[in-house]
């Protein structure tokens, strides 16, 4: 197990550098540079002092060994676009926790409301309750996200008379005692980034419960004179909720690194937002601080989700060989 | 097996997988009418040069250049921000995400599955290094890498086709690969290579087929996602160039402090773009349940 996480964690470490040398390449293989775009009037005397400044004018090689011995020690230089050009990892550490925040508080309502009603529609098989569930689902699978949290700015901005500024909007405290919530900072953007995951996850639920209903030791249960709870609980559930697992833990890198859209709608200083705005402003130290985060919170996530498998279901094996 | 004797009491109508899985299809009436509204759309995208009443680019007003819906007969959807008929930008809208759609799987299929093919048939070293590769691919979310991409090759829709197709080959990949992997073994396999079949007879010839009904599966679903993706890159403004219609773009421009009066601009994209995904997914979960019936309900 423990040869297998280092393996695991060695091949991370290679994809991040084969990863980083990519991106570098292919970033400054565009011509111009981040100080030579749009209407910034530089003349070519000062061009010249601010490429040399942030040692943009060394041949590519040299700055690549120089961005990497940097990122070894988690220095990833200053940021060109931001205001006050604050180091990278500063930025980061400001705007991850915003994204993760807002990803936990996602995995948390889809997860328990998809698998809710994915076990009620199973259930309750072609009643109303049923249509409506699938109704939801192909409508949180078949809508966009930007289309969502458009619609919702509308709705909740502009017919509640809450005035046009979104960052005005509160929700009241949910816990006595805490501090309220801006509408955009949590509910509307959870809102919207659930809706996906909860439609996949109440879909898939739905399927494996429905499987679990018709199987023949639940008809053996029934035959046996169970109750529908018990039978419910101890056969059906624990069956059809293993499975599961395979569906729901490939989300959550997903929701832990962010959505572009949703961020940049709400105005979430987030990873998403700093992403869109750094690549369109050229801003070299922040996209490769952010295309390295990203990639590692990914593997690390992915590695976890393989460990999870073996834990819940005995029979996957990590080496294929031996032990786990 | 059984040929049926002419004049025969019980002619047995003949009966093929495929032909099976169309009667399923066909009996599935949510499956039927995704593929309608899919038709529909093709028709639209394919025949956009007749049916719009106007040019793509052709401004009717620059002075206050947007006009709401039903008002004016000549516009019957109105004019966008920069006074060009909605009805046309609309119906041209559907040419470029059905190229999108389309295009991008198709490349990125034809990519992935010949290597998901090689990877999982051959194993060794060649599979090795492609596991490598897609690890690689897979490191950082495909949309963020796609956008990352359009930044490095520029807008426009070639350019947004070959981005997204360059992120989007690794899922047939890996499901080719488990198709592969699970079929290697198998004595159709084993007997047609002890009676010296090529490998690429192999492949091609016995693998594939037994392969295909996953792949097509997973073709339907992507044709959704590669819409989705573009209409997002265009949202965000860095996908599909002007004067080029594309429903993410109209989406993004539509959003404004102007939205409440001119609801036309964001409202009617939303709708197509909502129905192409419904069409998509219709058809795409018809088709498993009417070629995976161990599957189906």
């Amino acid at each position: 197990m423990t040869g297998y996480i280092l393996r695991r964690l060695l091949a991370l470490l290679f994809v991040m550098l084969v990863v980083s040398v990519i991106v570098f390449v292919l970033m400054n293989a565009v011509p111009g540079g981040p100080f030579s775009l749009g209407e910034r009037g530089y003349t070519p005397d000062a061009l010249a002092n601010l490429e040399r400044k942030y040692g943009l004018d060394k041949p590519l090689v040299e700055r690549y060994w120089n961005f990497l011995s940097g990122a070894l020690q988690l220095d990833f230089g200053y940021s060109f676009a931001v205001a006050g050009s604050p180091p990278v990892t500063e930025v980061i550490l400001r705007a991850w926790p915003v994204t993760l925040h807002i990803g936990l508080y996602t995995i948390m309502l889809s997860f328990t409301l998809g698998i809710l009603m994915g076990i009620v529609a199973a259930y309750r098989r072609n009643t109303w309750i049923d249509n409506l569930v699938t109704f939801t689902a192909t409508l949180g699978i078949t809508l966009p996200s930007f289309i969502i949290a458009t619609f919702l700015l509308i709705l909740f901005g502009f017919q509640n008379g809450w005035g046009d500024n979104p960052r005005e909007w509160i929700i009241p405290p949910l816990f006595p005692g805490t501090a309220p919530l801006l509408a955009t900072d949590y509910f509307l953007p959870v809102f919207t980034y659930a809706l996906a995951p909860l439609a996949l996850v109440a879909r898939y639920t739905r399927a494996s419960v429905a499987d679990a209903l018709s199987a023949d030791y639940v008809r053996t249960a029934r035959a046996k004179g169970l109750t529908d709870r018990r039978i419910m609980f101890r056969h059906v559930l624990r069956n059809a909720l293993i499975p599961m697992v395979t569906v729901l833990l490939p989300q959550i890198p997903n929701l832990l690194t962010g959505s572009l859209f949703i961020e940049v709608v709400y105005g979430i200083p987030g990873l998403g937002k700093f992403f869109v705005t750094s690549i369109t402003n050229r801003d070299y130290p922040m996209i490769m601080g952010l295309v390295l985060l990203v990639a590692f919170l990914w593997g690390i996530t992915y590695l976890i989700t393989d460990i999870l498998y073996t834990l819940i279901d005995p029979r996957v094996r990590l080496t294929g060989r031996g032990s786990a | 097996m059984t040929t049926p004797a002419a004049g025969g009491p019980a002619v047995l109508p003949r009966r093929s997988p495929w032909g099976d899985a169309a009667r399923r299809f066909s009996r599935n009436r949510l499956a039927m009418f995704g593929l309608i509204l899919l038709l529909c759309l093709g028709f639209i995208a394919l025949f956009a040069d007749v049916l719009a009443p106007y040019e793509v680019g052709q401004a009717f007003r620059t002075q206050r250049a947007y006009l709401r819906p039903f008002i004016n007969p000549d516009h019957p959807l109105g004019l966008d921000g920069a006074g060009r008929d909605y009805l046309t930008r609309l119906i041209y809208g559907a040419r470029t995400s059905l190229l999108v759609g389309l295009s991008v799987p198709l490349i990125s299929f034809l990519i992935g599955v010949p290597l998901g093919a090689l990877s999982g048939y051959r194993g060794g070293w060649i599979d090795f290094v492609i596991q490598r590769l897609v690890d690689v691919a897979t490191a950082i979310p495909p949309l963020l890498f796609a956008l990352f991409l359009l930044s490095v090759v520029g807008s426009g829709v070639e350019n947004v086709i070959f981005v997204l197709a360059i992120t989007g080959w690794i899922e047939p990949l890996r499901l080719t690969r488990a198709q592969f992997l699970a079929y290697r073994e198998k004595d159709f396999v084993l007997s047609a290579r002890a009676l010296g079949a090529t490998d690429l007879r192999i492949i091609a010839g016995h693998i594939l087929p037994n392969a295909i009904s996953p792949l097509l599966i997973s073709f339907t679903f992507a044709v959704p996602l590669a819409i989705f993706a573009e209409a997002g890159l265009s949202f965000l403004g860095i996908g599909i160039t002007e004067p080029t219609a594309s429903w993410g773009k109209m989406v993004g421009s539509g959003i404004g402090s102007s939205v409440l009066v001119y609801y036309h601009v964001a409202l009617f994209p939303t709708l197509l773009v909502a129905f192409t995904m419904l069409g998509f997914s219709f058809v795409g979960d018809g088709l498993q349940e009417a070629l995976d019936p161990n599957r189906s309900r």
